[in-house]
């Protein structure tokens, strides 16, 4: 049995009954890796030895007849820009190409604490900034349905790990679309939650006001279990949330009946892929067949989203990654004054994308333009969050496409920054808002996978992964992994 | 043109970063492209409207003022490029 195909709750319940160690699993897992991965490449980083030690520690840990977490001995992948005590942390850049953390992000002690088997570090665009991982300073990861396109971005290497069967389950982080983009691009599950549920300590910084840390993973309940092990209130970040992490596996069950569904018209947004269109209306009607209701509503802030996110996102990543300056960590160019010296460490560091938002963040700062661009933005972020606010006295979630189409083609947009933009119009507004969304799997567009995502007010994430659950366990995309062409 | 190759001269220079003259025009086509987008923010009316900079309503976090073990010297310079004597070398700042 190829043990790599089987979710997190049921290799669990095979530990548990002892039907397979956790060894195998992780063995399992770790072969499958070395055959597709040099054709995926998900990972910058793999520990394989570290993984068999933890699975090791669990298979004695079941001997002796401990309870063990539903992680535990389950083999999962960080994205490369969470710290790892004593591993690389890259964020995909030349300017933290040797960069070995000396403490662990709150996730990765978490995981930890959960006996979580850790198989390596994903890719990603440069700092988390892109939408296909085609700005990582070191390589392109690919679509396992399809190696010609790419896995979105920027969590691209933690989606196609997943998808590809090189982890049961991963972490991503999403600032504007990051994890649920590539989640809807390799056909699995992914959550943003609510901003502040999940500790940014050991994030790498992006966008500090948007950045949040959630899973990835092949179905619904292995989603809500990965959440429950790493949400939760941390001192080392003031802006996570004082609110009880709940077992978000327990209800999935409930069902749709008499949910209200809110419809925003604005995020069918002109120059859809029509059969991506189709598959969420259609998906949305099975739902309304179950029992929910469904309501047209407007969100007429939204198309000022794209706008206010590129101003703050920016604003904000120019301020964060000033401290990339040669002299603490990272990348060091050669200059005879302290000027130089920053200049030709950053010039060399930073890749195009990277340099570009931060001249665009530091444009949108400056004097003069202040008024103009940042604070513009910043009330404009409080019409579009007002927005979500209303909807949500009428509905209990919204359901919108995660994007306007299926994955590109490797090249298609790299020259075109605005057309990249552009894939994250329908996930930008719910970081800026601040609220928890999930992007699942609901059908295929020319063998492609398409992503629905289901939005819900502060802290919704239970009632979010319950909707998800009713609508996957009457599909069998969840069933399905991506057949990779090169090697299956 | 919302901004010009001087412009982008300048911003490069308060982000410390040395771009080539190559760079310098691709960069300022591209982000006076994205420029002419953003503008599309000048048709919503935010008079009265209260800027957010973040979504939760937190102000000054507190906490109790106590000794925690903090990052070891070595480990703090684990990382350096050209640590020296356990310091961070830079080259000359003051004339």
């Amino acid at each position: 049995m190829d043990l790599f195909r089987l979710k997190a709750h049921e290799l669990h319940e095979k530990l548990t009954r002892r039907e397979v160690s956790a060894v195998e699993i992780t063995q399992s897992v770790l072969a499958r890796t070395d055959k597709t991965d040099t054709v995926i490449r998900s990972f910058i980083t793999r520990t394989q030895d570290a993984a068999l030690a933890k699975a090791k520690t669990v298979d004695e840990k079941i001997a002796r007849g401990e309870a063990v977490s539903p992680l535990a001995g389950i083999p999962g992948a960080l994205k490369d820009n969470m710290c790892t005590n004593g591993i690389k942390t890259t964020c995909a850049s030349k300017m933290l190409a040797n960069f070995i953390p000396p403490y662990d992000a709150t996730v990765t002690e978490k995981l930890a604490a959960a006996d979580a088997v850790i198989v390596g570090k994903t890719n990603l665009d440069e700092f988390a900034m892109g939408s296909s991982t085609e700005n990582s300073g070191f390589f392109t990861t690919r679509n396992p349905w399809d190696t010609d396109r790419v896995p979105g971005g920027s969590s691209g290497g933690s989606g196609a790990a997943v998808a590809a069967g090189e982890a049961i389950w991963s972490l991503g982080s999403d600032t504007g679309g990051s994890i649920r983009l590539p989640a809807a691009y390799c056909g699995i599950v992914g959550l943003k939650p609510t901003y502040g549920r999940v500790s940014r300590y050991g994030l790498v910084a992006y966008a500090s006001s948007l950045d949040q840390i959630g899973p990835f993973a092949r179905d619904v309940r292995d989603c809500a279990t990965v959440l429950g092990v790493i949400g939760g209130y941390d001192r080392r970040d003031s802006t996570s949330i004082h609110s009880p992490v709940l077992d978000y596996t327990k209800n999935l069950g409930v069902g749709v009946k008499g949910l209200k569904i809110g419809l925003p018209r604005e995020y069918f947004v002109a120059g859809m892929q029509p059969d991506v269109e189709s598959a969420i209306r259609r998906s949305i009607d099975e739902l309304v067949a179950m029992g929910a209701e469904l309501v047209e509503v407007s969100m007429p802030n939204t198309k000022y989203a794209l706008a206010t996110y590129y101003l703050i996102a920016t604003a904000e990543a120019s301020s964060n990654l000033g401290r990339y300056d040669g002299v603490g960590f990272g990348h060091r160019g050669e200059g005879n004054d302290i000027v130089s010296m920053y200049k030709r460490s950053r010039a060399e560091g930073f890749g195009p994308e990277v340099q570009r938002r931060i001249m665009l963040g530091t444009y949108a700062l400056s004097s003069g333009y202040y008024d103009a661009y940042y604070l513009k933005a910043l009330k404009v972020r409080t019409l579009i969050k007002q927005d979500f606010d209303r909807v949500f006295e009428k509905v209990d979630v919204l359901i919108a496409p995660t994007a306007p189409t299926t994955a590109f083609k490797v090249g298609e947009k790299i020259e075109d920054p605005l057309a990249m933009y552009l894939m994250d119009v329908c996930t930008i507004p719910i970081n800026l808002a601040g609220v928890p969304a999930l992007s699942l799997p609901c059908g295929f567009a020319d063998g492609l996978p398409v992503g629905m995502q289901i939005i819900g007010p502060h802290l919704s994430e239970e009632k979010i992964l319950q909707v998800a659950y009713t609508f996957e366990q009457a599909h069998d995309y969840h069933k399905q992994m991506a057949p990779i062409r090169e090697v299956d | 043109m919302k901004l010009n190759r001087k412009d982008v001269e300048h911003v490069a220079l308060l982000s410390r970063l040395e771009l080539s003259e190559q760079d310098l025009d691709k960069y300022t086509g591209q982000l006076d492209a994205i420029l002419e987008y953003i503008d599309v923010l000048n048709q919503v009316d935010t008079s009265g409207v209260e800027p957010m900079a973040h979504v939760l309503d937190i102000r000054n976090v507190m906490r109790p003022d106590v000794v925690q073990p903090s990052l070891p010297r070595e480990a703090a310079l684990m990382n350096a490029p050209e640590p020296e004597n356990g310091f961070f070398k830079v080259p000359k700042i003051v004339e």
